[in-house]
């Protein structure tokens, strides 16, 4: 899937508080553990509770020099259903691009939905992360989800980085919620 | 042996620091700063780091408890940003002045107003004048190596000048990255692991630093400052080439990039650098002959380099993440235009002004910055004015 230079960007939407820089550093921690050159960072805009937030990541086989936000991403990630109506989401999404929901619907329901001929994968992530949390926060159960849908980053890379980043009993969980998202997510053509 | 890790960069800055075994870190938190010091802290709390770790009320407290510590013969560390750096002000130029060895993080931010809390580099350019050296770093690697090579630079006792790592805030502070580490070992054999003091404060010796200096005197000491800050090149030089001897990565004052046969090059300090190079391949694919600059040392200005890079070229962009008010264009645009004026061959010169509180430059604005550069120099004469990037009005 990738080649020498084949920058991979994804570009993560959520909510102030919902964990989307979480889950992105996360991902570059084990992409980089791993072995990739991978990159973390969060949108640079006011960091409020419940506003719209953004954050990024890229990973390439080569070292990375581009800082600038990501504008065209391979891959999107919805944390949060609700942004579908407030942002647009797709905006600069490749056209081979995949779009990653956190939804109850199906893969059909939302290609209906949105119109769109993107691989969609969705995971109902409120649903496990309520099962292994306790509480709806969904970043490891999409962390998870994005972690098979990419397919470069080993899954227990990121295990290890939920491990090093949370205390004891919530990197049991999150670690669970990790792994369910992982085997769960159902991906589209 | 040291591995490879991933790291927030203004992480990096914190195992630098701890690694570096400073004596006293004095800091006041400030975004983008703060991650450095909540590290630093975590650090001294849990043993890690056997350092005084002073709390003080503000940045001006800050740099004077820095300036004492420092006086009394102890390594020292503070780092801020905007504000901070500008509240600082009066005692930076204390600390240059006294000759004062004092590593300091600057996570280049925006100054107030309007309250903007994101990165551009007018706090270090409306401070560049208080006698520091000034080293400009890219990504978490350069952020760790500098900081680590700005003690011993610092310390030298040819130099006894305070050094400032500077590096963007939010678009480097802020961003998750690989890092070469170096473990305690590796770093012993480069830094020593106590600074040795020539110069103490001390009640054993009485003796005074900075009184009072008349007209008759004065003069003298701030040439003498001057003299210092611009010798100190040398041992910049001597440091950065022993580290690579050791570790194998090197250091030039000017890191440029594609620019061998190039017509044009652009030049820029920080980490947008890495977003120009990327620019540069496109535009090198398109069969355009341009090139990039980073400069990485400000201070001392590395004169006799930058003359013998641009005046190879037909024409040179600037881009500056400040203003200087009612000037010329951006501070950095001053310096480069202002030493090639002499030189036979010159390049012509233009100012650009880009990433203003926080605001991305793109590969896109590169790439209009690359084809205006290119145009003038293939025209041979420019009426270019100072060009905002990316203003909508």
């Amino acid at each position: 899937m990738l080649e020498d230079g084949g920058l991979i960007e994804i570009r993560w939407h959520g909510r102030g508080g919902q964990g989307a820089v979480t889950a992105a550093e996360l991902f570059a921690h084990a992409a980089i553990n791993q072995g990739w050159y991978a990159q973390a960072s969060p949108s640079f805009g006011p960091e409020r509770r419940g506003a719209p937030v953004m954050a990024y990541n890229r990973l390439d086989n080569v070292p990375i020099g581009i800082r600038s936000e990501v504008y065209e991403p391979d891959v999107v990630v919805v944390i949060d259903p609700s942004l579908l109506k407030m942002v647009n989401v797709l905006e600069g999404l490749k056209e081979n691009g995949t779009l990653i929901i956190n939804t109850r619907k199906t893969i059909n329901d939302i290609r209906g939905e949105l119109g769109l001929n993107y691989r969609i994968a969705v995971i109902d992530a409120k649903k496990i992360a309520l099962e292994t949390l306790g509480v709806p926060i969904v970043n490891t159960t999409m962390l998870g989800a994005v972690t098979r849908v990419i397919g470069l980053v080993d899954l227990e890379f990121i295990l290890d980085a939920v491990k090093e980043r949370f205390s004891a009993k919530a990197s049991e969980m999150n670690a669970k919620a990790v792994a369910r998202g992982f085997n769960e997510v159902k991906i589209g053509e | 042996m040291g591995k490879r890790i991933s790291i927030e960069c203004a992480h990096a800055a914190s195992l630098a620091v701890k690694l570096a075994n400073v004596d006293v870190i004095a800091a006041y938190p400030i975004t983008p700063q703060t991650h450095i010091v909540e590290r630093l802290a975590e650090y001294v709390a849990n043993g890690e780091l056997d350092a005084e770790y002073i709390n003080v009320e503000s940045e001006h407290s800050a740099m004077s408890a820095c300036i004492g510590a420092s006086a009394a013969g102890a390594r020292v560390y503070t780092s801020t940003a905007g504000q901070g750096l500008a509240l600082m002000h009066e005692m930076l130029f204390i600390a240059a002045g006294n000759r004062l060895p004092i590593v300091m993080g600057v996570a280049n931010r925006s100054l107030s107003p309007n309250l903007n809390i994101w990165g551009d580099q007018s706090d270090m350019m409306a401070s560049r004048d208080c006698g520091w050296i000034q080293i400009y770093a890219e990504n978490a690697q350069e952020v760790f190596d500098h900081t680590l090579q700005a003690f011993k630079i610092a310390e030298d006792e040819r130099v006894l000048l305070p050094v400032a790592v500077c590096f963007d805030g939010f678009h480097v502070t802020h961003v998750i990255e690989p890092l070469i580490t170096l473990d305690q070992e590796e770093v012993d054999r480069f830094l020593p692991k106590h600074r040795k003091a020539v110069y103490k404060l001390t009640p054993d010796q009485p003796s005074t630093w900075g009184p009072v200096a008349g007209p008759d005197i004065q003069t003298e000491l701030k040439v003498q400052n001057e003299w210092a800050l611009n010798s100190s090149k040398d041992v910049i030089l001597e440091v950065w080439r022993e580290f690579g001897d050791l570790f194998g990565r090197y250091y030039a004052p000017l890191e440029t990039y594609k620019v061998e046969d190039a017509d044009a090059v652009i030049l820029i300090l920080g980490g947008f650098a890495g977003t120009g190079r990327v620019a540069i391949d496109k535009m090198r694919e398109e069969g355009k002959k341009i090139g990039l600059v980073k400069l990485r040392l400000y201070r001392p200005f590395p004169i006799q380099e930058v003359k013998d890079l641009l005046t190879r070229v037909k024409a040179v962009a600037v881009v500056d993440r400040a203003i200087s008010a009612g000037g010329l264009g951006g501070p950095v645009y001053g310096d480069i235009r202002n030493i090639l004026y002499d030189e036979e061959h010159r390049p012509k010169v233009l100012s650009f002004i880009a990433g203003l509180g926080g605001r991305d430059i793109t590969v896109k604005d590169f790439k209009r910055i690359g084809e205006k550069v290119l145009d003038v120099a293939a025209k041979g004469h420019s009426e270019h004015k100072v060009d905002f990037i990316q203003v909508r009005i």
